[in-house]
């Protein structure tokens, strides 16, 4: 069999994979946006022991190698839990988390770079802080994050890749396991390294077209005393 | 604790930040319908006093009512009294993410939980009272700032306020501007709107209010009706200070 028949044989099988790479792109992205924002809205709002314990989450995620906090959870902390987990949960929780640490600081800094006379503004009308965070300071500090949210999604893709160390079925894990049994490698690489970028490209493309729908004239790039 | 002729009451305001003094027992009455105009040199806390009448600034001591109500210490019931005091900023302030229209109209939706379609029409005629209504679905950044003022002051007035604080409302403007902005605020005071106001615009000081209160050193130095601190030799220090900048008028 020629190259190309086996890897026409073998692309429903590769193309499976995506889907894992897919899902964990989409929960580390997710549950950063869940536990990152919250994170945030601690760091800047929060009471000490708050900024503390965030403090301390974002310097551990942050500071590890992905690969070292895989096999740390993989083989060390849950098992030592008895929990069981497939190595696919446990990629989730660990990308996630990781994205979670990664996002706060991007939210966090778009949420301080919201001048404070926007809140100031939200309370001299009535509106109380929680108020003036969901309705003034969040809708404008999201805008501001959303271009260096979107360079998480090419970090994230590329970092599934990762996973292979622990068996995930996703994208790499498959095409080494085509290579191994059919021997044929430059065409099975290539054909992975075409998924990885198309997805990349795709997702960029999304994103930036999120980007322009919500863009709202003159805003992001004015300082505040512009006006005048 | 009140007397009833008095729609704000301010007793006694203190403020230090660390061993700085800005506000050293300040004290004064509002009736209803008054426009009071504080002047006096820069950092002689003119600003800090309007911030401390809602709340925005906690001061250190002192009280303040509103219609026989006490604001300070009012817990979380300051949000309401907020709205009854509407505020405008020197740098305008405006919700940057949202229309004029919508600047106007989010608080009447979010805070006093007025239906949108109301809310839009009483935010439409709010801007209509300060000329703005042609621009409505506009954005801050496409504003000048005499029309992001009116529009912050439309968005004060859209939650019917007992008595406006003007905190240097055209400090930020050319002289152009400042002119469709005071004349806005004139008409407001025309038409019986309390308000205090905190401004340098000597002119409109004299012409507009019916008390100037003359500030330095954190203090309330003197007041008066504006014939009688003009006229009046008792009230020198104000006078000087209003010819500084009439001489300084002439000048430029």
């Amino acid at each position: 069999m020629d190259a190309v028949s086996i890897l026409i044989e073998w692309f429903p099988y590769l193309l499976s994979g995506v889907v894992f790479t897919l899902a964990l792109v989409l929960a580390s992205l997710g549950l950063g946006v869940l536990f990152g924002l919250p994170m945030a809205l601690g760091q800047v709002y929060g009471t000490r022991l708050a900024r503390t314990c965030v403090g301390v989450f974002v310097w551990f995620f942050r500071g590890l190698p992905v690969l070292v906090l895989l096999f740390l959870f993989y083989y060390g902390i849950f098992p030592s839990l008895n929990l069981d987990l497939p190595a696919f949960v446990v990629a989730i929780v660990v990308l996630g988390l990781r994205g979670a640490a990664y996002q706060s600081q991007i939210f966090r800094g778009a949420i301080q770079s919201i001048g404070e006379g926007q809140m100031i503004a939200a309370r001299s009308v009535g509106m109380s802080r929680f108020q003036a965070i969901r309705s003034i300071i969040l809708p404008q500090a999201m805008r501001i994050a959303l271009p260096g949210w979107s360079n998480e999604y090419p970090n994230v893709l590329t970092d599934t890749a990762v996973c292979y160390a622990i068996g995930v079925m996703e994208l790499l894990t498959r095409t080494s396991q085509i290579v191994s049994q059919t021997y044929v490698t430059m065409p099975i690489y290539i054909a992975a390294a075409g998924i990885y970028i198309l997805l990349n490209y795709s997702g960029m493309k999304c994103l930036s077209l999120v980007e322009e729908k919500i863009k709202i004239p003159g805003f992001g790039h004015q300082s505040e005393e512009s006006h005048a | 604790m009140h007397d009833d002729e008095y729609i704000l009451k301010v007793e006694n305001i203190r403020k230090s930040y660390g061993q700085t003094v800005v506000l050293d027992s300040v004290s004064f009455n509002v009736r209803k319908g008054d426009t009071k105009v504080f002047i006096g040199p820069s950092g002689t806390g003119k600003s800090t006093l309007l911030r401390c009448i809602n709340q925005l600034t906690v001061p250190d001591s002192g009280r303040v009512w509103l219609n026989g109500e006490e604001v300070t210490h009012s817990g979380s019931r300051i949000n309401y009294f907020r709205q009854k005091m509407g505020m405008v900023f020197q740098n305008f302030y405006l919700f940057d993410h949202l229309t004029a229209v919508r600047n106007v109209e989010i608080a009447l939706i979010k805070v006093k939980g007025m239906p949108a379609k109301e809310a839009r029409k009483k935010a439409l005629l709010e801007l209509r009272q300060v000329g703005m209504e042609d621009w409505a679905d506009h954005y801050p950044a496409e504003l000048s700032g005499g029309q992001a003022q009116r529009v912050s002051i439309a968005r004060a007035l859209a939650m019917d306020p007992d008595v406006m604080l003007f905190d240097e409302p055209t400090s930020a403007l050319d002289p152009e501007l400042t002119r469709e902005v005071l004349e806005v605020i004139k008409n407001l005071a025309r038409d019986g709107t309390t308000m205090l106001v905190v401004t340098h615009e000597m002119g409109f000081a004299t012409s507009v209010a019916n008390e100037i209160l003359f500030m330095e050193g954190g203090r309330i130095a003197e007041q008066g009706s504006p014939q009688e601190l003009l006229s009046d030799p008792r009230f020198s220090r104000t006078k000087n200070f209003i010819g500084q900048f009439r001489e300084f008028d002439r000048e430029m």
